[in-house]
């Protein structure tokens, strides 16, 4: 066992990548913030509600994937772990759209 | 016995063990608050009329909040940077930072449910108020969970950074998915709770 690097399952990491990383961190950092005082500032504008909705929304799914991108190291993970949240995603997205087909007209559920 | 593939990666997934383990147990989660935010839907769809979040909650209270949270996981992540430049006292401030910051998320938010609850705003008040505490109050187990495990590899289990380094930093890591998580799950909550 090396004590050099922690695997963590990205590999080795040398002290200029951690360097960079850091200063990823920071200006995603940065961005989280900015993203925060627009989703914050849209609220404000009274927008009609299926608008008001999708800049929500948009806004927050770019939030979101700067977190799991760079916290949380997915732009550089395995593919293992790629596929199991595909696989998840894509099951999520029929848990949303349980409440679709439940509106419909008797297509799903009578 | 030892626990195997904690520092090496299978050869079959090209992981350790624990990093799978995490990811499965943040899919389940996915899973969980999905079923939450599809509940949700479903009732604000089907109800005749909403109330917009702003009109009841603290949204300037919230956004505070959120910077917190959002501040919490980089110093989570800064954490991790700091043992795999070797720099266990760096580390030590950064995970100490990000335990109080977990805290003055959940300080705020007793004051937030302490104001609904004093003016009878209870989870049976409406429909609204149910969904309100069920996710939130979900959420802030969440927090109160990773805050533990976050404790733990500050405190006691910092020892482990003497014996086997390379494992400590991969649990840090492992913990630091889980917080972030609890990251990504508030910044979904907090616009379509608060905002809409």
């Amino acid at each position: 066992m090396t004590t050099e690097h922690a695997s963590g399952g990205h590999g080795g990491h040398s002290a200029a990548d951690i360097d960079r990383h850091v200063r990823v961190y920071i200006s995603v950092f940065v961005a989280l913030m900015v993203l925060t005082v627009i989703t914050v500032a849209v609220s404000y504008l009274d927008l009609a509600t299926p608008m008001a909705v999708t800049v929500a929304l948009l806004v927050a799914l770019i939030k979101g994937g700067l977190v799991a991108g760079f916290f949380m190291h997915l732009v550089s993970e395995k593919k293992l772990i790629i596929a199991v949240l595909a696989l998840t995603v894509a099951f999520f997205f029929v848990l949303l759209g349980l409440p679709v087909i439940t509106h419909s007209n008797g297509f799903w559920i009578p | 016995m030892e626990i195997p593939y904690t520092v090496e990666e299978r050869r079959d997934t090209g992981l350790t063990n624990g990093k799978i383990g995490i990811w499965l147990f943040l899919a389940s989660e996915v899973m969980l608050f999905g079923a939450l935010f599809a509940s949700y839907i479903l009732i604000r769809t089907g109800a005749p009329s909403w109330p917009r979040g702003d009109t009841i909650l603290d949204v300037p209270l919230a956004t505070f909040n959120t910077i917190v949270l959002i501040t919490s996981s980089v110093t989570m992540v800064m954490a991790w940077a700091s043992l795999m430049r070797r720099k266990f006292g760096t580390f030590r401030i950064y995970m100490g930072a990000t335990i109080l910051l977990g805290l003055v998320f959940l300080i705020v938010k007793y004051f937030e449910y302490s104001h609904h609850l004093h003016i009878n705003e209870y989870p049976s008040t409406n429909n609204f108020l149910a969904i309100y505490y069920t996710l939130t109050g979900l959420h802030m187990l969440h927090v109160a969970g990773g805050m533990a495990v976050n404790a733990w590899f500050w405190g006691p289990g910092a020892k482990q950074w003497q014996t086997d380094p390379v494992w400590f930093t991969n649990r840090v890591e492992h913990s630091g998915l889980f917080w972030h998580f609890v990251d990504l799950v508030w910044i979904f909550l907090f616009p379509t709770l608060y905002l809409l």
